[in-house]
């Protein structure tokens, strides 16, 4: 009976966290790119697609802002003519869309979406797997992506494809590297790899990135401030990464309009089309919420409200505190995707040896050195002074020697003109 | 021409770091972003805008009266002051068209109709509407005035024949025109 | 070298040119040598120097009245008594320049002579002549069927002055005249040029066009009671270097700068015009004679030139036809062929006839031959077609290719067998006929009850009629200006046919169907090596057996042809032309 209960629960979770939270973003951030996208270029956006009345006689449509438009465009995708070309390899050609949206979803069941929900006097995590890794989680299983991307420039068996899924590949993987190395300070600070209980340190002693409010003995201001030295270059890192990661501008190069007509994807319609397109927001949606739960507090309202406001006198959460918090994530989330598409509107797109250039040259060596500076920070205070100047100035060196390396790493030859360059 | 070379600036040391500058354009698309929402982007006023961005709400909101006189919209046949088709199929558009939207079937003027002494005009002018490019260059070559491109801008149908402009659509588009050269007057 | 440097140093160039009956004439600065007696505009021409003109016609004689030729002489001046020419280095003496122009088209060409065709004064006077040719012109190009090919329009814009200083009324004369049944005048177009009442009264023989009036209200116009109706008439539509003379036919037809230019020969009869088709998209829109000064000079005769309808009437042929009971039924190109091929392997050689046509081309004639020869049959005949010839182009003999017969069938008579073949179909002894190209009803004697003896009738046709109603197999053939191929005219000369449009509808190129036809009967595909596959092929294929045309090709032969055989006939106007040359009326 408990095995059926415990297996009823899971499955609530998996289904209302999936695919009545997730799933429903992403024709959401769909809707919010489109019509953040043309405020910013002065545009309208989508603003009609409502309630068609007048279909059924009335006298006006009930245009609600638009806000069906994203059901209009899935049930166009849907109704589409799934077009096979002749000369894709099928399989493989047919396994690539849901390679790309699978592990995108699947990446879902370790984020915290809110703190523990008691129902009949029971706690329930809003976590559908409570894994003990989850960041590596993570990453292990978001990283199988690059292979539907990569199958599907491949199995297109066309050229414009092909280097959309080159390139996502070359660029995912240099990508990771960094990725990783950025997260190891925070894993250092906080000492664990859940991620329930890294958003609960947060609730309780304040954000990572905003640190004002829990000081305890333990965990001193003084100390935190200090630290956030290495967590904001963890941030800028880890954030650029993921927009690496989830091939969104600046660096959408598998799947740039101007030079490869569609990317990866140019040879695929209808409902595999609309996966590709699925997994990339999914994508976009999950990074955002690791983002936010690894460094912006995940679920917690901050500023010790948390504390103040929904937990009972016995230092418990409150019963419906669980549904505050999620409220509360899924607002960090969607303001974070809207920061996802004022940089697209912002940032110019990159070329692609600047691009490998950033990744491999700058934040390899940055993510590198922010270990040691973290690893430094943290152990200062066990370490007595003299260990402290010697650790500073070793420190010190290996940047400048770092830095070395990658001043002279710079092409010294004239820059690349391409054809222009040629007689 | 001389070559001017042109020396890239030197990056100060913050500079190199592209944060602060990345910071400010994120403020600089934010502010357009909450003007665009406000209404008041740049030339909203004079585009008639709706009150988002610089767009117009087109089924609702239509252009039609500031539209300019030189907008180049359906090219159509026109009559003269005593209703004659001032066209004589010369076949100068046909010829200029680049798209090859017009087609032209001459014929002659029987000579019991009033205006015999032209002798000649069109049998079937045809005006593919999907090939029209609205260049205008039929207007332009046109030696009768008999051609202009009106302010007509929503040409549909539902099928391919209907986007074929036939004779009879041509003149109902162009309708009556005054004050050209009268050219075949009682004169000639 | 040197030797010869010495002794053409010796000699002065007017005795050099002399010795070849030339003379030395300074065109626009450069020394030419010319013959001697040429007019001074073939004298420029000749250098590529054209001079801008209306009246002058070198098929007509010179009578210089549109005044546009006018170019700038000067010959050496007369030396005073004692005195001795100078001559500069070069040998030529100093031209003293005329302050007046000449005109260039009928004055001749002398020994030192300078011409100049550009400069000040040539330029005004041309200027000048234009305004004046302008003043009374209605301007109405835009409906002027002439507009694209005309020479006021060319002129006006390569000499005119741009605008008009003319304020008066424009004299009004009459417009839109029936002065005959193929041709329209508008005389406010017309710049009295003359060419037309010349043409009429020198080539076609039979004058009836004349001026009336004086000065500005000068006004062509035919001879009252009379009509233009002479078989040549629109020829004068054809010089008419303006819009005032236009064919009927072709009367706001098609802008000429649409049409696509194909240079073909006439098939009408023995001569073989050479003609130039002139096509929009898939419809021919007019012919006009194409100069040959062997053949046809400038022109052909209007029965001729509009005879080209047909090509796309209702009553032409377009796809195969088999017999169905009583009437026929559509059917494929394979089908027919099939059908063909079975009636012929089902009947043996002397029951099988073939009628092919000398209106055919030299390639046709010989597959003919060969699939005759293939199937071993005597019986193979074409159908004579003699009428009277009119004094002038049209040849007694109306089939355009009754020589080109004779070289690639080898016979004298390649007609003689068809009263055989007739009295044989009548007889029940042939139980095929095989009919290329001829209305069996027509010429070739049969009526339509002479074929109910026949086990299949196959007709190549071009247009639906009693030959092709009473046919079991009805093959649609290809029209004259849809195919390419060779003619042989009456005076021996061997010419080409180009295509100008495609075969209409599932029509075929007819040597197509004879390949196939043959192809069929010997069993191998029509895409077999063995098998021409282009017409090039055919005609080397024949080349091979016919000594005449022995190391030719198609295109060896040129738009212009080339004399194969000796035959003795000759063209009257041809005669008449040179007679006219010698006696110096023409320029020739």
């Amino acid at each position: 009976m408990d095995l059926l209960t415990d297996l009823a629960i899971i499955l609530a979770k998996v289904i209302g966290l999936t695919f009545m939270v997730v799933l429903p973003l992403v024709p959401i951030c769909v809707y919010f790119e489109r019509r953040f996208s043309a405020i910013i270029q002065d545009r309208v956006g989508p603003n009609r697609v409502g309630i068609p009345l007048t279909l059924f006689g009335a006298k006006k449509d009930f245009h609600l802002f638009g806000l069906v438009q994203p059901m209009a465009d899935g049930l166009k995708l849907f109704l589409k003519e799934d077009f096979t070309p002749s000369y894709v390899r099928k399989s493989f050609y047919w396994l690539a869309p849901a390679l790309t949206v699978i592990p995108s979803l699947v990446t879902v069941c370790v984020v915290p979406f809110g703190s523990p929900i008691t129902i009949g006097g029971e706690a329930h995590k809003l976590v559908i797997a409570d894994l003990d890794v989850g960041p590596l989680f993570v990453f292990a299983v978001s990283s199988l992506t690059v292979y539907g991307i990569t199958l599907a420039g491949w199995s297109s068996n066309s050229k414009y494809p092909f280097v959309g899924g080159v390139r996502s590949t070359a660029q995912m993987i240099s990508y990771e590297i960094a990725l990783g190395l950025s997260i190891i300070p925070l894993l250092l600070y906080y000492g664990d790899l859940n991620l329930s209980s890294i958003v609960e340190h947060q609730a309780a002693h304040g954000w990572l990135l905003l640190p004002f409010w829990g000081h305890t003995a333990d965990y001193p201001l003084a100390e935190k401030l200090i630290f956030l030295v290495p967590a904001v270059i963890a941030f800028i890192i880890f954030t650029t990464s993921i927009f690496a990661e989830t091939n969104r501008m600046p660096f959408d190069l598998p799947e740039c309009e101007t030079e490869l007509v569609g990317g990866y994807h140019t040879e695929y319609s209808s409902m595999k089309f609309a996966m590709f397109f699925m997994g990339e927001y999914a994508a976009m949606v999950i990074g955002s919420a690791l983002i936010v739960t690894l460094f912006l507090g995940g679920w917690s309202m901050g500023f010790g409200l948390d504390q103040a406001l929904l937990k009972d006198d016995a230092g418990n959460w409150v019963w419906f505190s669980g549904l505050v918090h999620m409220g509360v994530f899924m607002t960090k989330l969607v303001a974070f995707i809207l920061f996802f598409i004022l940089v697209r509107w912002t940032v110019p797109r990159f070329r692609y040896d600047q691009l490998m250039r950033l990744g491999w040259v700058v934040f390899f060596e940055a993510a590198l050195i922010n270990v040691f500076l973290a690893a430094f920070v943290i152990a200062a205070p066990q370490l007595g002074w003299l260990s402290t100047i010697a650790g500073l100035v070793l420190l010190a060196v290996v940047t400048g020697a770092l830095v070395w390396v990658l001043k002279t790493s710079d092409p010294k030859s004239p820059p690349n003109r391409g054809l222009l360059g040629q007689n | 021409m001389a070559v001017i070379k042109v020396k890239r600036p030197e990056l100060g040391a913050g500079e190199k770091f592209y944060l602060g500058a990345i910071f400010k354009g994120f403020l600089v698309t934010m502010k357009h972003a909450i003007d665009s929402l406000r209404g008041k982007t740049r030339g909203a006023k004079d585009l008639a805008s709706s009150g988002l961005g610089a767009t117009m709400q087109y089924p609702e909101q239509k252009w039609d009266e500031s539209m300019p006189e030189y907008y180049r919209g359906a090219p159509a046949l026109v009559t003269d002051e005593q209703d004659r088709e001032r066209c004589v199929s010369c076949q100068l558009c046909e010829f200029i068209c680049p798209p090859k939207a017009i087609k032209i079937t001459p014929g002659e003027i029987p000579s019991d109709d009033p205006w015999a002494k032209v002798e000649k005009r069109p049998k079937e002018f045809e005006i593919d509407m999907i090939r029209c490019i609205y260049c205008g260059m039929c207007e332009e070559v046109c030696p009768e005035q008999a051609i202009y491109l009106r302010k007509d801008y929503a040409i549909t149908g539902l099928d391919r024949e209907q986007m074929v402009h036939d004779k009879k659509r041509l003149y109902e588009i162009g309708g009556k025109r005054v004050g050209l050269v009268n050219k075949w007057n009682e004169l000639k | 070298m040197s030797e010869e440097a010495s002794t053409a140093e010796a000699k002065l160039p007017k005795d050099v040119a002399a010795e070849k009956g030339l003379v030395n004439v300074q065109i626009d600065g450069v020394w030419r040598q010319v013959p001697k007696g040429t007019r001074m505009i073939e004298a420029c021409r000749s250098f590529g120097t054209i001079v801008p003109h209306y009246c002058y016609h070198p098929k007509l004689s010179s009578p210089g009245n549109c005044r546009m030729c006018l170019v700038q002489m000067g010959m050496p001046p007369r030396p005073t008594p004692g005195q001795d020419p100078t001559y500069d280095e070069d040998g030529y003496q100093p031209i003293g320049w005329m302050p007046r122009p000449v005109i260039a088209c009928a004055n001749t060409v002398a020994e030192n002579m300078g011409i100049r065709t550009g400069g000040e004064l040539v330029e005004n006077v041309r200027e000048g002549v234009m305004e004046f040719l302008l003043i009374n012109h209605p301007l109405d190009c835009p409906i002027c069927d002439q507009a694209g090919e005309c020479r006021l329009q060319e002129h006006s814009v390569g000499h005119g002055r741009g605008h008009s200083r003319f304020v008066d009324m424009k004299v009004k004369k009459p417009k839109n005249v029936d002065i005959g049944p193929r041709i329209r005048l508008d005389d406010e177009r017309c710049i009295m040029c003359s060419r037309c009442i010349r043409f009429m009264d020198e080539v076609a023989g039979d004058p009836v066009l004349g001026f009336t009036q004086r000065g500005t209200y000068t006004t062509l116009t035919v001879h009252p009671g009379r009509k233009l109706d002479s078989n040549y008439s629109l020829n004068t539509a054809d010089i008419c270097p303006v819009g005032a003379l236009t064919s009927n036919d072709f009367r706001f037809q098609m802008r000429v700068w649409f049409l696509k230019e194909t240079p073909s020969i006439d098939v009408n009869c023995g001569t073989g015009a050479n003609i130039t088709i002139w096509t929009r998209g898939e419809t021919v829109y007019r012919i006009t004679p194409r100069q040959n000064d062997e053949v046809n000079s400038c022109w052909m005769p209007d029965s001729h030139r509009l005879n080209f309808h047909y090509i796309d009437s209702d009553e032409r042929l377009t796809e195969p036809l088999l017999r169905d009971g009583a009437s026929h039924r559509q059917s494929s190109w394979p089908d027919a062929i099939a059908k063909v091929v079975d009636a012929l392997k089902s009947h043996a050689a002397e029951e099988i006839a073939i009628i092919g046509s000398s209106r055919a081309t030299n390639e046709e004639l010989h597959l003919i031959r060969k699939l005759a020869d293939q199937l071993g049959t005597e019986h193979l005949t074409t159908v004579p077609r003699i009428g009277e010839s009119d004094g002038i182009l049209i040849a007694a003999d109306r089939n355009p290719n009754t020589n080109g017969c004779k070289l690639v069938w080898r016979r004298e008579d390649p007609a003689f067998r068809l009263s055989a073949i007739r009295d044989g179909v009548r007889e029940g002894r042939i139980k095929v006929l095989l009919n290329f190209g001829e209305d069996l009803t027509a010429e070739a004697g049969f009526d339509v009850a002479d074929f109910e003896k026949l086990d299949c009738l196959v007709s190549m046709l071009l247009l639906a009629g009693p030959t092709a109603e009473a046919s079991d197999v009805v093959l649609p053939g290809a029209a004259f200006a849809e195919k390419r191929g060779s003619m042989v005219n009456v005076t021996g000369r061997l010419q080409r046919l180009n295509r100008a449009l495609e075969p209409r509808g599932h029509a075929r190129d007819d040597w197509e169907v004879l390949r196939d036809l043959s192809a069929g009967v010997s069993n191998v595909s029509p895409f077999d090596a063995s098998q021409p596959q282009l017409i090039e092929d055919v005609f080397r294929d024949m080349a091979s057996t016919v000594s005449e045309f022995d190391g030719l090709n198609l295109s060896k032969i040129g738009d212009l042809g080339l004399p194969v055989t000796e035959t003795g006939v000759t063209i009257p106007h041809l005669e008449d032309e040179r007679a006219r040359k010698a006696a110096g009326q023409i320029v020739g």
